[in-house]
This record gives structure tokens, sequence and C-alpha cells, in this order.
């Protein structure tokens, strides 16, 4: 079962259907006049078939259980990866279909726009199968350096290009502290492979280990807390989220959080999963402070994605409360949480890209979205659903996502961090709520000056992934099922 | 028919009704408007027809709960779907059922915008509301318990009064707050019931310690629905700037849940905290009765008046609950049923006339009964069943709450007693500002007296007030064995606490024995005043069995 010798090439067949989609998407934006808004809608429908056609071949790839080894140990895939691919694909699947009316209305329409996507995509999908130190830096600084350029795509927008030069820099940052980490733990352990390290761990816990290790495995964790914009390395997710493009916010709050939360679970359960004790207090601190901090730094912002970035900073904390439990529970809810969260937050910003102003400008501030629910009643209807999940009232989907995270954390008797959860659900509430009373309490500005959200871009496309999206938030409570199972055998594939 | 899921029906008859309005069929706006008001109250009004079938049918000998449904809903995490109702819940249910075509009728008119989205929110509040009082499982029960937040949200925020926005915040963020607390409690009963089935956790035994602290994250959700002072601030907000119908269905229905809670889980599950904190609960439901029926006095607003009223008279069912005396409690369900008719006719009868003249100051009116000489009937009828005038429900309730009360505590007996003298002053005295006196305000000069379909509104409550209030032993019947159920339970709980040697299962031998219910029956009618103040604990009061007895006497010598 495992070919240590010859790399099995069949494994990676997604991944090199994207590899060549993306090459060929390039080449043909080198060769061909491009620039126009038709040639960027066939980029994009390239983009998303190629991912779809991925997503075909994983899902009739993989056996259920079924876990393989290849390139001499580097590259790895069991139910866990898999449900994690899955995550990232549909993610950047349906990003990409919300993102193409308004990228053409904001004029980006450079061919790079797709093909950096699946670029990122890779990088993610090697982030969470790499089985190594090493591998897993490539997919990093693969996804990384491609959500810069997303980042900076739209180079005449001064707030665009400031958002992408700070998240350079932080990244940067984060890959130094990720370098140092792992060369360190190399340095304490001899290997940079997972499972090698794991079981030397299990052999020295006996005799003692050297902090060297630990401290390696703080570093990481650090830099891992910044791809998912935890507290305290959460400085970069507001000034981002507000400056960047409304579609790459949207690229870079889904996929790339999932992706970095199934990293850092994995590298704490996988490897370290004997350091457990050691680590454990560090997640509940960083679980408490990014839900502490979601919750009230939220409450006082005006400008939307502001707003989302630090709700995307709260609900992280959530999740990283499924993995401060650290156990089955925990992982299934981590699991849980992320499907919910990506689908949530998929149609958030597909319910902001669609609305914009009368030049086509899109919405800004909270108080942009005053009384659409007369103008547009079944986008603001599927707002106000994505908004109460996201505050996890009951029976939307989000509900479902924190009880599974708060179950984790009485599993294991943390019952400290699960009262500052829900404490900090219900301050948290207040500012989801808000935007439901823009929608439906207050009125349509009088004043023809505001003019924001009041016209409705739609497309096919668009339409079809908010139907898909409010469908499952609104009917999850239904069928949980398929959900549960999968996180169940995620959870079963970990050595926990 | 009892192969049909009779219950799930009835649950969720009114979401179907809510999807049927969502297709929002017919020409133009009127005619959309009004399919979606037939369409709401012919639901609402089968969704009764199939309570009644369920009173019909129910079974009040027979323990345990009935019309059980049962599917898997998440089996991986053995949370089921498991609805069932017995006789505490069947008389909030019929309550909810009742209320709810009445709320659409008299929305009837005075909802002109956004109808369908209006009849939509109420149905799905029926579905809620329905749902937490028949669900079995606590996942369940939450679902419904919190979901009730969003239909009431909307339904106060977008068709509520001037200061609207603010009500709604403090409705929503209030009782969320209260009710967050109380999913960590299930949480960790889940753990240790090893599922989330309510029946398993009823007779599952808590350790005392832990449950001081699952009795204090339950207290905090109901006690902020119910609502027990301090925490009822959010009440007066809320009801003054909903909408009539939304005040009817705040003060009907969803006071009432708080109410059910503290019978449903806090006595059976939590006896221990629950003996420890009565005299807690008994404190601040006297501060309730008698400090919200002196705000009231002092109320120029009417809605305001009848939600402080409402605290007042919860007040008198968290001291019924808490006497687990088989009067008090059932008196305490009485009044929850008789105050869910009372106070939702007196927002009916505001909203009449606030129709009429827009306005809810009291100052505003005076004199009305020359104008409307029906509706000052109706009027009276329900401040005096309100005062607690004998013949109707609410002397039922009250009475029997505080005959309860008597065998318990004596002061806390009178206390409430003095808070039903206030109750009437205040009520008659809104009586006489409002319809009393000379009529000199001009725009009252034109007023007009009930019309036909405010008529229909008010005829069944009458009835159902003046019904209970003189022959209430169908309601009284209907819950008798599964209060006797809670009691017992709550009495064998502590008496083997007291006992400590005694086994759960063995006292509930001595417990059934005809010569212990003689001396239970002795020890009740009697009450010894003598041994009431040295006892360790109220056991002695109960229906107590010889050997608990002496067992405890035997203790008490070993001390000394």
């Amino acid at each position: 079962m495992i070919s240590f010798y010859m790399p099995d090439l069949k494994h990676i067949i997604p991944e090199g259907i994207l590899i060549l989609s993306a090459l060929g998407i390039l080449m043909e934006g080198v060769f061909r006049k491009t620039g126009s808004s038709a040639s960027f809608r066939r980029f994009s429908h390239y983009g998303i078939i190629a991912l779809f056609l991925a997503l075909v071949v994983l899902v009739f790839q993989h056996k259920t259980g079924e876990k393989w080894v290849t390139f001499e140990g580097q590259i790895l895939q069991d139910d866990f990866i898999y449900f994690a691919k899955i995550l990232i694909l549909i993610g950047s699947m349906a990003v990409l279909a919300i993102s193409l009316p308004s990228m053409m209305k904001e004029h980006i329409v450079s061919f790079e726009y797709s093909p950096l996507i699946l670029f990122a995509t890779i990088g993610m999908l090697l982030m969470v199968e790499a089985n190594d130190f090493m591998t897993l830096f490539v997919g990093l600084e693969m996804q990384g350096l491609s959500l810069y350029i997303l980042a900076a795509l739209s180079r005449d927008q001064i707030t665009a290009s400031e958002a992408a030069l700070k998240y350079f820099i932080l990244g940067a940052l984060a890959t130094c502290l990720y370098l140092y980490g792992s060369s360190l733990i190399y340095g304490f352990s001899g290997t940079t492979n997972f499972q090698v390290i794991s079981s030397m761990i299990r052999i020295e816990s006996t005799g003692g280990l050297s902090i060297g290790l630990f401290i390696g495995l703080i570093f990481i964790m650090a830099s891992l807390s910044f791809k998912v914009s935890a507290v305290p390395f959460h400085m970069w997710t507001p000034d981002v989220y507000q400056g960047c493009p409304t579609p790459i916010t949207a690229f870079i709050a889904a996929a790339p959080k999932v992706a970095a939360m199934v990293v850092f679970l994995r590298i704490m359960v996988s490897p370290f999963l004997l350091l457990y004790a050691d680590w454990q207090s560090l997640i509940i601190f960083i679980s408490f402070a990014s839900m502490a901090l979601g919750a009230f730094a939220a409450l006082r912002q005006t400008d939307l994605k502001r707003l989302l970035a630090y709700s995307a900073i709260g609900q992280m904390g959530y999740v990283l409360m499924g993995l401060a439990a650290a156990n089955d529970e925990g992982i299934q809810a981590v699991f849980v949480y992320l499907t919910i969260y990506l689908i949530m937050i998929i149609g958030t910003f597909g319910c902001l890209l669609c609305l914009r102003g009368k030049g086509f400008e899109g919405v800004q501030n909270i108080e942009d979205l005053s009384g659409i629910s007369t103008l547009h009643p079944k986008m603001s209807f599927t707002l106000a659903v994505f908004m109460f999940s996201l505050a996890g009232i009951p029976p939307l989907a989000g509900f479902f996502a924190k009880l599974y995270v708060f179950k984790a954390a009485i599993s294991a008797g943390l019952f400290g961090l699960a009262i500052v959860g829900v404490l900090s659900s219900v301050v948290a509430a207040y500012y989801y709520l808000k935007i439901v009373k823009v929608m439906y309490f207050d009125d349509v500005p009088s004043s023809p000056a505001v003019t924001y959200g009041q016209v409705l871009v739609l497309s096919p496309e668009m339409t079809v992934v908010l139907n898909i999206c409010v469908v499952i938030i609104l009917l999850f409570f239904i069928f949980p099922n398929p959900v549960l199972e999968m996180a169940q055998r995620a959870a079963l594939a970990l050595p926990i | 028919m009892a192969t049909l899921p009779l219950l799930s029906m009835t649950l969720f008859l009114p979401l179907l009704g809510a999807l049927a309005i969502s297709l929002n069929w017919g020409n133009g706006d009127v005619a959309k408007a009004n399919n979606a008001r037939w369409v709401a109250l012919w639901t609402t009004l089968v969704t009764l027809g199939l309570a009644v079938i369920l009173w019909v049918n129910f079974n009040p000998v027979s323990p345990g709960f009935q019309f059980e449904d049962k599917f898997e809903w998440m089996p991986l995490l053995n949370i089921g779907y498991h609805v069932g109702v017995d006789g505490i819940s069947l008389p909030l249910v019929l309550l909810s059922a009742t209320l709810m075509p009445i709320c659409i009728l008299t929305s009837w008119a005075s909802i002109q915008v956004r109808v369908a989205e209006y009849m939509i929110a109420f149905l799905v509040l029926e579905t809620m509301l329905l749902g937490m009082f028949a669900a079995l499982d606590f996942v369940l029960f939450y679902v419904f318990f919190e979901g009730v937040l969003i239909p009431m949200f909307l339904i106060i925020g977008i068709w509520g009064g001037p200061n609207r926005v603010y009500a709604a915040f403090k409705f929503f963020l209030y009782t969320l707050l209260g009710s967050v607390l109380s999913l960590l409690a299930i949480l960790y009963i889940y753990f240790e019931v090893g599922g989330s089935d309510i029946p398993l956790a009823l007779t599952t035994p808590f350790d005392p310690k832990v449950q001081t602290w699952l009795w204090v994250a339950f207290f905090a959700s109901f006690a902020v629905k119910i609502p027990m002072w301090p925490l009822h601030t959010w009440l007066p907000d809320a009801h003054v700037e909903a909408p009539t119908a939304g005040s009817v269905i705040l003060a009907g229905v969803l006071l009432k849940m708080g109410g059910y809670g503290f019978i449903r889980f806090s006595l059976p599950m939590f006896p221990e905290a629950s003996s420890y904190f009565t005299p807690m609960i008994f404190t601040l439901s006297i501060i309730a009765i008698i400090y919200a029926s002196l705000v009231a006095l002092a109320q120029t607003d009417m809605k305001k008046l009848i939600a402080y009223s409402s605290v007042a008279h919860m007040g008198f069912v968290t001291l019924g609950i808490f006497t687990v005396d088989a009067q008090g409690v059932q008196g305490a369900v009485t009044q929850m049923v008789s105050h869910g008719l009372i106070s939702a006719a007196l927002f009916l009868c505001v909203g009449v006339v606030y129709d009429r003249i827009h306005s809810r100051e009291i100052a505003d009116y005076g004199g009305l009964v020359h104008r409307m000489p029906r509706y000052a009937a109706v009027f009276l009828f329900f401040i005096l069943a309100s005062v607690g005038l004998p013949g109707t429900s609410g002397f039922v309730g009250e009475f029997l709450v505080l005959l309860g009360a008597y065998q318990v505590s004596t002061w806390a007996t009178t206390l409430a007693t003095s808070g039903m003298v206030l109750g009437a002053a205040y009520a008659l005295w809104l009586y006489r500002r409002v319809i009393f006196g000379v009529l000199v305000k001009p725009n009252l000069k034109s007023i007009s007296d009930l019309h036909w379909r405010e008529k229909i509104i008010f005829a069944p409550l009458v009835a159902g007030v003046l019904i209970f209030g003189i022959y209430p032993m169908p309601l009284l019947t209907m819950m008798e064995t599964s209060v006797a159920n809670v009691i017992d339970q709550y009495n064998l709980a502590l008496e083997s606490d007291a006992g400590g040697a005694i086994d759960p299962k063995k006292s509930l031998e001595i417990a059934l024995h005809p010569a212990s219910l003689k001396i239970s029956y002795f020890w009740i009618a009697t009450p010894p005043l003598g041994a009431r103040k040295d006892a360790p604990s109220r056991v002695f009061a109960r229906s107590v069995s010889a050997e608990a007895i002496q067992t405890s006497f035997v203790k008490e010598i070993r001390h000394d």
C-alpha cells in the first residue's frame, strides 16, 4: 500500500488538473487578447470547471477509511484530509462563481485572477495533505503568495495596495516564525516528518523531552494563529478585509481560513498530541481572547467588511474551542463548524456582492443597507438568515455549529471557556442583529444622495450559489447527518 | 387515529401554513395580503382543532407522556426528535393554540404593511411555541426555546411602536443571555445522562453539588422568560412597543415558557437545589408581587401598567411552583393558563382603543362608557378577572397558589395576599380613569363601540375565563396526575437525601403503601406548627413515609 520508491501520480490527479488548468489559462491569457469582460468571464468559467473536475475526481477516487502515503511520505490522504479538501475545493469554486459579476463591475478583469485562485487552491490542498514540515511550508507559501497578489490585483486603488502590503509584510513575518519553529523542531528531533516526530515524542516522553521542541511548536502555533487570524495575531484581518476589493475579501475569508484551521488542528493533534497538556492552555487562551475580542471590537464598527473581519476572529475563536477540547468530539465539532462557517461566509459575501449603489459601487457601511428589505425582499431575507445563523440562533445551522463546539468543550471539562463562549456569543449577536435591524427596521433613506445597496446585480452563478447556501443553512437542522458522519469519519482518521 | 402522529402534525401545521403564504400568490398587493390573512387564520384554526382533538383523546389518569412521537434525528450523538405531552404541557399547548387565531384576527385590519411576512412570523412563532411545550428532547427543546426569539424580534422590530428598535434588541439580547447558560447546563446533563432525552434525564439523579450549578443555569434562563424581579426589565419595553398581537403572545404564552421550565425541569431534576433555593424564590416572588404592583400604580401608559401586572401575576406562579405542593403547583399551572387568557384579553382591550385613537396614555382617555358600553363591560370583566374575582379563572389560580403557599410559609402568603389588594387598586383605578368620568376629550366623542370582529375575538376569552372560573375541574383533572408525579419525585429525592440509607426504589414502595399514604394525609391536613420550625427540611409537611420519618428522627437523636 505504501510506495516509497515511485511516487504514485494517480493520487494527485485533482492537484494535477488544477495545475494544468492554471498553466493553460495563463498561456491563453498571455497569447490571446485579454482585458475584456467576455474573456474574464471565460477564464473564470475555466477555473470553475477545473475546480469542479478536481472535486469530482477526488470524490470518486476516495474510498471511505482508505489511507495512503506517497512522495516519500511527504503527502498523505485519509478521511480527515479528504473532508478538508472537499471544503477547500467547494469554497474556491463558490467564491469564483460569486465574484464574477462584481469583479467586472469593479473593473478588475485581469486574466490572472482565476489562475491565481487556482494556485492558491493548490497551495491549500498541499497544506492539508502535507505530512512533513517542508511540504507544509511549500503549501503555505504557495497559498500565501497567491493571496498577496490577489489582494494587490486592484493596483489603482490605494486602499487595496495598502492592504496587500500589510498582508504581505505580516504574512512574511508569520512565515519567518513558521520557518524558525520548524527548524527548531528539526534541530531537536532530527526530522521533519509528522509521523516520525509523533513516534519520537511517544518514545522520549518518559525520559523527558527537550524544551526546544516545545519552543518550536509555540512558534508554529503563532504562525498558524496568524493564518487563521486568531488573537493576538489578528491585527492584519480588519485592515485587509476592509482594504481589498470585496470579491477578494470573500476569497480570503472562506477557503484559506478553513485550510489554515485544518492544518492547525492536524499539527496539534497528529505530531504533538502527546504534548497536549502543554499546548492546551495556549489554545484555550487564544480561543478565549479571539471570542472576546471578536465580540467586543465589532460592536462599534460601521464598515461592513471590518465588522465581518472581527466576526471572523470571533468565529475562529469558537473553532479553536473545539481544538482546545482535543478529543474526538472536538475534532468533529471543528469540522462541522468549518463546514457551516464556509457556507455562511460565502453566502454573506455573496449577498454583499449583489447589493450595489446606482453607480454599481459596492456597499461599504452598514447604513448603506438601510431599508433594503422593501426594495429586495428575497436578498434581505437571505442576508438575514446568514446573520441569524452567524449569531448562532436555532434552528439555523450556525446554532448547531456552536452546539457541537460547546458540547466538545463541556465533554473536556472546559466549563470556563464554554461560559466565556456563550457570553461572547450574546455580545456578538448584537452586531449581527444590527445588520438585520438596518435592513428590516429602518426606512430607505429619503435623501437622493444616498443610493447605496439599492441596485441588485445578479448573475446565474450567483443565484445558484446563494440559493444553495441559504437552503443548507435553513434546512441543516433537518438533515444534519451527512455532515456529522463525515466529521466523525474525519475524526476517526486521526490518532487520538 | 392512534397511528397518526397527531402531536407532530399539530406542531408543524403552522410551518406548512407559513410555507404556503411564502409562495405569495394573488393578483396585486391587496389580494396577496388577504390571501395571507385567510391562510394564516385557517391554519391556526385547524391547529386549534388538532389541539382540541389531543385534549379529547388525552387520558388524564395515565402518568407519563402521551401522543409520543420519536424519530432518529442525530443518531451519532444520541439526539433524537422526541415529542409528547403530559398534563402540565397540554394546557399550555391548548392555550397557545387558542391565542393564535385571536392574534391573527386582531391583526386583520391593524396590520397593513408587509402582511404576508407578519403572518409568516406568527405561524413560525406558533410552531416554535407548541414545539417548546411538547419537546421531550433537550436539544429539540432548546431549538424551539430560542427559536422563538427570531420571529418575536422581527414582530416587535418591524411592526412595533416608536421605540421598537430598542425594545426588540433588549428583548432579544436579554432573553438570549438567559438561555445560553441553560444550553451549557443541557450539555452537561447530556453527558451525565448519555443522551438528550428528557424523560431519561428526569429519572436520573444528579449529584447535589452539581445540581446547584445546573439549577442556577436553568434559573437564569427561566427567570428571565417568566420574568422574575429583578430580571423583568425587558418585559415592559417589549410589551409596550410590540403590536397588539405581539403583546398578546408575549403575555399569553412567552411568559409561560419560564414557568413551564421550572415545573418540567428544575423541580424533578434538581430537587435538592430547588429546595435549597426555595427561600430565595419566595422572596423574589413576593418582591415581584408587591413591587410590580406598586410600579403598576404609577404608570401612565396602559400597556405598561398591564405589563407590570403580568410581572406581579407571574410572581404567584413562581410562588406556587416552589411550594411543591399539589395545590400550589396545580394553582401555578392554572394561574398560567388563566393569566394567558386574561392578560391577552387586557392587551386586546388596549388594542381596541389604540386602533381608534392611537394613544396608550391613560390621560388621553376617560368616560368611554358613554360611547362604548359593550367595550366597558368586556373591559370590566377582564379587569375583575385580573384582580381575581371569584367566579373567574384568576380567582382559582391565585386561591390555589395561596392555599399551597399557606402550608409552607405563612408570612409569604400574607405578603402575597397584600399584593392582591394592591393589584385590585391599580386595576380598578386604571378602569376608573379610562372608562368612567365625563367624556370631555373631543377625539373620543365619535369613538365607536366594538364591531363584530372584536366581539368574535373577545367571546372565546370571556367564555374560557368564566368556565375555568366556575368549573375548573377539567383543567385540574388534566394536570392532576402529572403534577402529582413531579411532586412525588421531588419528595422522594429529598427523602432519600434526608434518610440517607433509604434507596429510591424502596421508598417508592413505602410511599405507595396505604398506611403511609394515610400518614401523609395526616401530615398535610394538620400541619404540626411546632415541628415545622426546627425541621431540618420541609420533608415533614410532605407525603412522608413513616419509615423515612423514623430514620430522620433516629438520625437527629444520633446527632444529639
